[in-house]
């Protein structure tokens, strides 16, 4: 994770287009200025972080459906639980499942998991729009590619 | 009143916290309940989960928004049970 980018997944470890499903990693930073206040002395990872983390496991998992035809943006928490504290450094595996596309909108099932336990759990709604510009969709390819998916699909733009 | 209005007049009334009994057929989501956009996703979701469709929310919203249609054959519920209704029998045929 890089939290000052605001970037709360590493890397997307695997797609199943079929089963619209994905599974990513992301690591706590062993440092991050927010620890120093969430709590001071005893650090914790915010739980709000962590439902970030499953939104945008979910949004890659919309992303690479949709071929990145369009972008996802988060618009509901239908519900979110967060199981048990998640300390610096803890290694995640992250997960998202389409259970729903609608027209201009989707609904996943997110889950963090640490040590194959499960930490956190949301189901998430999206919206679903063309990108905003060409920018942010090759900023989501280039994202994509480094962590080794293939974007064969993508235009070139 | 058919069940398909039942169905989803239940929606609404359990999705946005409004009394059931003021929702008619004649009630226009946006104009009389009240509904505003991120609330209708819900409600098309839940609608789209309990009759197994896809209902076409962007290209109704695009032919309003070209004026080919209204708000009110949309989204007026008798007009969008008859347009479910519709959506269900294609999907069977």
């Amino acid at each position: 994770m890089r939290l000052e980018q605001f970037q709360l997944i590493d890397r997307v470890v695997e797609f199943d287009a079929g089963n619209k499903s994905i599974r990513c990693d992301a690591t706590v930073p062993l440092k991050a200025s927010i620890f120093d206040g969430h709590f001071p002395g005893y650090p914790l990872m915010p739980g709000v972080l962590l439902l970030e983390s499953m939104a945008q496991t979910s949004g890659w998992a919309i992303l690479m459906t949709l071929k990145f035809e369009r972008m996802a943006f988060l618009a509901a928490v239908r519900e979110a639980k967060f199981r048990s504290f998640v300390s610096p450094g803890a290694k995640l595996e992250m997960s998202a499942k389409i259970v729903h596309e609608g027209s201009g909108f989707a609904v996943t099932e997110a889950q963090g998991k640490l040590d194959n336990k499960p930490v956190c759990d949301a189901t998430l709604m999206f919206r679903v729009i063309e990108f905003p510009n060409p920018e942010v969709r090759r900023s989501m390819l280039e994202f994509a590619a480094a962590g080794g998916l293939s974007v064969e699909f993508a235009d070139n733009d | 009143m058919s069940s398909t209005f039942d169905t989803i007049a239940n929606i609404i009334a359990e999705t946005c916290d409004i009394p059931r009994e003021t929702i008619k057929p004649e009630s226009h989501a946006i104009d009389d309940l009240g509904i505003d956009s991120l609330d209708f996703l819900d409600i098309a979701f839940a609608i789209d989960k309990a009759f197994g469709i896809k209902m076409p929310l962007e290209k109704w919203t695009q032919e309003i928004n070209e004026g080919k249609a209204t708000t009110g054959e949309y989204f007026v519920l008798k007009n969008l049970s008859e347009r479910i209704d519709a959506l269900v029998a294609a999907k069977g045929s």
